[in-house]
C-alpha cells in the first residue's frame, strides 16, 4: 500500500498525562512521540490500564495533555479557539468509543445524524445521509431503536455510523469489534480498511483483535504509558503468533 | 500551510430552539418530574401570596360573625389587613426559600445527570454556547410550564379553602385583577429560578474537556 505523501497527520510530542485524585498521581502516559501519516492504518495495542483509552482522548483533541503538544495536520491543538476545535471534532475527526457513548433517549438515526445537525447540514441532506450510513451497518430497518433497545454489538455499529457521518479524515477507534461476533467484526474491518485504502481516511485504532492487526500498516504497541515498540506490517507476519 | 482547521458553524436559533423542544421530547417523563417539582414549590408560594390577597378583598363584605370566627381561628391582622403581620411574613419568605432550594435542586439535579450527554455532544462538534443555549431554553420552557400549573394549583387551593370558611362571598369578590398578577409573578420567578438551577451546572458542564465530561458519574 503506498502512503499518501508524508503529511503527518496527527503528530505528538512528549505528550504526558497525570490524573491527580487526592494525594495519588497517576501517570497514565509517560512522554509519547510519534507521527501517523495520511492513509495510514495504525492500530495501538497494549495490556488493559497501558493508557490506550487515554491516548484516543489526547490524539483526539478531547482532553488536554499534562505537557508536551499534539499537532493535528501539523496544527497544534492548544492554539485552536473553541470554535476550530469544534470543527476539528465535528468534521476532521469520527470517533467511536470503548463505550459506544451514544445518547440513550434518542433512536439510531437521531444518533447517527447529530454529528451533521451540528455541521450545518438541512434536514433532507442529514437524514439521507444518516439513513445511507445505517444501511453501510446492516441496521438500516433499526432506524427507530434507542440503544438500550438494540444488542451490544449493534449499537457499536450505531457508532461506527456515527463516526462515519462527516466524511471524516480520520477516524480514531477504541476497540471497535470489541463486542463485535467474527463477521460483523470483519465487516467493519473490512469497511475501515476500505475508507482507508480507497478514499484515504486515516485510520486509528485500539484493538485486541488479530484480524484488525493484519490490515494494520503499523502497529505501535503501549505499555505502562509509553510505547514500547513499533512494528511494520511487513515485519509483522512473524510475530502475530505471539500475540494471541 | 494550508487553512486545514475551518471554524464550526453557529446554528441558527430557530433551529436550536427545535433541537431543545425534541430533547425534552425524547425525555418526556423524566422532563415532567422536573417541572412537577417546579409547580409544586410554586404552588406553595402562590397558595400563600394568593390566600390573603383573597381574604383582603372580601373581608369588608362578609358578616362581622364570619369576621369574628376568622379572628378567633388564628389569622392576624394589622392595619386592617392580612398577610403582613411577622409571621405571616416569615410564613411568606419561608415559602420562597423552599422555592428557591426546591426549583434550583430539582434542576441542578437534571442537568448534572445529563454531564455524559454534553461530553458526548462536545465529541461530535457541538459549540459550548449550543450545549448552555438548549439547557437555557428547556429550562425557560419547563420555568413557564411548570410556574403555570403551579400558580393556578395554588390559587385554586387558596381560594378552595377560603370558601369552605367565608362562604361563597369569597367568590363572588375574588380578586380577579390580583390573581393574574400573581401568576405572572409566579411566572416569573418560576423562569428565573429555573434558569439560575440549569445555568451553573450547564457552564461547568459546557467547559469541561469533552473527555472529562464523559467520565462524570451520573
Ligand atoms: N480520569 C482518570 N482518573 C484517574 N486515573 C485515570 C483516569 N483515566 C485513566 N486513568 C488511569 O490511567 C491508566 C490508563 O488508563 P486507560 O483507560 O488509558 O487504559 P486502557 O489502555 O485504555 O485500558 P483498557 O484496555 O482497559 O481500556 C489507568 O491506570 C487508569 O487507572
Ligand atoms: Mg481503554
Amino acid at each position: 500500500m503506498e502512503l499518501q505523501g508524508d503529511h503527518n497527520v496527527v503528530r505528538l510530542s512528549e505528550v504526558t498525562k497525570v490524573f491527580r485524585m487526592g494525594n495519588n498521581r497517576v501517570e497514565a502516559l509517560k512522554g509519547i512521540n510519534f507521527a501517523i501519516k495520511a492513509g495510514e492504518y495504525l492500530s495501538i495495542m497494549g495490556p488493559s490500564g497501558s493508557g490506550k483509552s487515554t491516548l484516543f482522548n489526547m490524539i483526539g483533541a478531547l482532553d488536554k495533555p499534562t505537557t508536551g503538544r499534539v499537532f493535528i495536520d501539523e496544527v497544534d491543538v492548544a492554539q485552536l479557539d473553541a470554535y476550530e476545535l469544534a470543527w476539528l471534532r465535528c468534521r476532521k475527526i469520527g470517533y467511536i468509543f470503548q463505550t459506544f457513548n451514544l445518547i440513550m433517549v434518542m433512536t439510531a438515526i437521531e444518533n447517527v445524524t447529530l454529528p451533521m445537525i451540528f455541521a450545518g447540514m438541512n434536514r433532507d441532506e442529514y437524514m439521507e445521509k444518516g439513513m445511507e450510513l445505517l444501511r453501510l451497518v446492516g441496521l438500516a430497518e433499526r432506524f427507530q431503536h434507542k440503544p438500550p433497545e438494540l444488542s451490544g454489538g449493534q449499537q457499536q455499529r450505531v457508532a461506527v455510523a456515527r463516526a462515519l457521518a462527516n466524511s471524516p479524515a480520520i477516524i480514531l477507534a477504541d476497540e471497535p469489534t470489541g463486542n463485535l461476533d467474527l463477521t460483523t467484526g470483519e465487516e467493519i474491518i473490512t469497511l475501515l480498511k476500505h475508507l482507508s485504502t480507497e478514499r484515504g481516511v486515516t485510520i486509528i485504532s485500539a484493538t485486541h483483535d488479530i484480524k484488525m492487526l493484519n490490515v494494520s500498516d503499523r502497529i505501535v504497541w503501549i505499555r505502562d504509558g509509553r510505547i514500547d515498540r513499533v512494528e511494520e506490517r511487513r515485519d509483522l507476519k512473524i510475530s502475530v503468533g505471539e500475540v494471541g | 500551510m494550508s487553512q486545514s482547521v475551518e471554524r464550526q458553524v453557529v446554528l441558527p436559533f430557530a433551529q436550536v430552539v427545535r433541537i431543545s423542544f425534541n430533547s425534552m421530547r425524547v425525555r418526556l417523563a423524566r422532563s415532567l418530574i422536573t417541572t412537577a417539582s417546579l409547580a409544586l414549590a410554586i404552588a406553595f408560594v402562590a397558595y400563600i401570596w394568593s390566600g390573603y390577597a383573597i381574604l383582603n378583598s372580601v373581608w369588608p363584605h362578609i358578616d362581622s360573625s364570619v369576621q369574628e370566627d376568622i379572628l378567633s381561628s388564628g389569622y392576624e391582622m394589622t392595619d386592617g389587613h392580612f398577610g403582613s403581620s411577622p409571621k405571616d411574613r416569615w410564613l411568606a419568605i419561608l415559602s420562597l426559600i423552599v422555592c428557591v432550594v426546591g426549583i434550583v435542586n430539582a434542576q441542578l439535579m437534571a442537568v448534572t445527570e445529563r454531564f455524559r450527554e454534553i461530553g458526548t455532544f462536545k465529541c461530535l462538534g457541538a459549540l459550548n454556547s449550543f450545549v448552555v443555549r438548549i439547557f437555557v431554553l428547556e429550562g425557560i420552557y419547563q420555568g413557564i410550564f411548570g410556574g403555570l400549573i403551579g400558580s393556578i394549583l395554588g390559587i385554586l387551593v387558596a381560594t378552595l379553602t377560603i370558601t369552605l370558611k367565608l362562604g361563597w362571598s369569597a367568590i363572588v369578590f375574588w380578586p380577579a385583577l390580583k390573581m393574574l398578577l400573581t401568576i405572572a409573578e409566579a411566572l416569573f420567578l418560576a423562569a428565573l429560578l429555573s434558569l439560575l438551577g440549569v445555568m451553573y451546572p450547564a457552564l461547568v458542564a459546557a467547559r469541561m474537556e469533552p473527555a472529562v465530561a464523559l467520565r462524570a458519574e451520573a
